[in-house]
């Protein structure tokens, strides 16, 4: 197999058991919009590394950061409209990345390789920085997999039973704006959320637990990876859409199947 | 102001002078309450009163604007909320989520918990497949768990059906004794709740009334009282028709000859 093959493979693997994890909770707690407002801003991040010659990675991470702590003030002041004004700065962040990427001199800038994605384009040191991420999101997830479940069940009851919700809200955010750092190399910024999204709900009528459902959510993002880039191999395809697309596929053959459990 | 309560009972949790104002619209007003142990406080009034939020601010969910709040520390709490309402999305049997804040999963500690209220039928059932009545007794049950020093219900007998909102209360009542827990209660179902309530607030904003009811059958001569309070089942009223907002003020009006047990 190509190198270039097994990088792609490399740090997909890392992105989807990341975003298995995470997925989940984005669906339980009905905050797909999070994910879509944190990708989208992430093209404001890459203008940002461009425009000043720094690390693109950083800047994706800090805009994302910031973006993911403006998310989290926002939700707990619920005057604010959160839907709209999260609406409001995902789009704001994605136009302006959009138009600062076009005044850059000097710099030919592919798009669409931000928008959709480069798996194939992705290097070792992408590699080493994708999987160092995952373990932290890997060993946080662990750690705070019960106080979140508890109070992404009934936030309210979570915290008179003695959880921090705010605090284990703020490290789920941020865990997901590190994910959108890293993902963003493989789906690009207008899918990242249904590499979110697809595999956990695809999961759901395999799961009779909460665990069961992240775990299947993973093995669905594998899966869908996989017969993504053989698609995209095959027929060549953009590697990005063509994974989210198997992931689809694979979530419409799971509503065949009778729900387990619930 | 709830003062004459048995000095042999514990203060649980205490409001003083507690405000509140969302903008202009005035949400509580000058609202103080002390919660005993091994007694029942049961808040009552019309739809947007301020009930509910009473009761988040005891729990320290809200904050107020104005007085204080005091639990005793170390209070260990348990909680029914009002609205509760699980994705589907989300596989969850009810045993998993009576126990779910618990360091370590014990099993046993959740069925004693669910034995107790009478959901142990129930146990691997999704959540989200319970009735009103069933989905009640197992908030319930997870309140329990932690063998709580103050119960917090926040309308336990809402979806429940007639027949089972008098076991429900007994229910709530008789573990009482076992536990010696406190309880503070939002209920419309007035005519329920009345005989096992130490005491009733009546908040409308600001605290109408209060009284110390005694036990219809420790008390006959309550029963008058108790008969007065009849119209009390306006309370349910609002309940079973809470889209008519022709109701002002305070829902039991005791007669000023009648307050025999009303302070302040």
């Amino acid at each position: 197999m190509d190198d270039f093959i097994i990088r792609a493979l490399l740090a997909g693997l890392a992105v989807v058991l990341m975003s298995g994890l995470l997925g989940v909770f984005l669906l339980w707690r009905r905050m797909a919009y999070f994910g879509d407002t944190l990708s989208h801003s992430a093209l404001l991040g890459v203008a940002l590394g461009l425009v000043t010659g720094m690390s693109l990675n950083l800047w994706v991470i800090a805009v994302c950061v910031v973006v993911a702590l403006l998310m989290l003030y926002v939700q707990h002041n619920p005057a604010l409209g959160s839907d709209t004004l999260l609406s409001i700065i995902g789009h704001s962040a994605l136009a302006l990345g959009t138009v600062a990427l076009t005044f850059l001199p000097n710099v030919r800038v592919d798009l669409m390789a931000y928008l959709f994605g480069d798996i194939l384009a992705v290097t070792h040191s992408d590699i080493v920085l994708t999987w160092s991420l995952a373990l932290v999101v890997v060993g946080v997830m662990v750690w705070i997999w019960r106080p979140l479940l508890s109070l992404s069940v009934h936030a309210e009851l979570a915290q008179v039973e003695g959880v921090k919700v705010w605090r284990i809200s703020a490290a789920y955010m941020l865990l997901i704006a590190l994910m959108v750092a890293v993902a963003m190399k493989v789906v690009g910024v207008l899918l990242l959320t249904a590499l979110l999204i697809i595999p956990a709900a695809t999961a759901r009528r395999l799961a009779r637990t909460p665990e069961q459902m992240a775990l299947f959510a993973v093995v669905v993002g594998v899966c869908a990876l996989l017969a993504g880039m053989g698609l995209s191999l095959q027929l060549d395809t953009p590697t990005g859409p063509s994974i989210v697309v198997s992931a689809s596929i694979l979530f419409l053959l799971m509503q065949l199947l009778p729900q387990r459990g619930a | 102001m709830l003062a004459g309560m048995s000095t042999t009972q514990t203060v649980l949790a205490k409001l003083s002078h507690i405000g509140l104002n969302f903008g202009e619209r005035v949400i509580l007003h000058d609202v103080s309450l002390e919660v005993y142990s091994e007694s029942v406080l049961t808040l009552i009034g019309p739809n947007g009163a301020g009930k509910s939020t009473v009761l988040k601010i005891l729990l320290g969910l809200q904050a107020p604007e104005r007085g204080t709040v005091w639990r005793m520390p170390g209070l260990r709490v348990g909680y029914v909320p009002q609205k509760f309402h699980l994705d589907r999305l989300l596989p969850l049997t009810v045993a998993r989520f009576i126990g779910l804040n618990l360091p370590r999963h014990n099993a046993a500690a959740v069925r004693d918990s669910a034995v107790e209220v009478g959901v142990e039928d129930l146990l691997p059932q999704a959540v989200q497949s319970l009735s009103g009545g069933e989905l009640q007794r197992v908030l319930l049950a997870r309140a329990l768990l932690n063998k709580p020093q103050l119960l917090v219900l926040d309308e336990p007998g809402q979806g429940v059906d007639v027949t089972g909102l008098s076991d429900l209360y007994q229910l709530i009542n008789r573990l009482k004794l076992v536990h010696g827990y406190g309880v503070l209660m939002v209920s419309h179902d007035l005519h329920l709740v009345m005989a096992a309530t130490d005491q009733v607030l009546c908040l409308n904003q600001h605290i109408c009334c209060s009284g110390q009811p005694e036990a219809v059958s420790r008390h006959p001569e309550y029963l008058r009282l108790f008969g007065d309070l009849r119209p009390a089942g306006l309370a349910v009223y609002t309940h079973h028709h809470d889209h008519q907002h022709d109701m002002h003020g305070c829902i039991v009006p005791l007669p000023a000859d009648k307050q025999e047990a009303k302070h302040g």
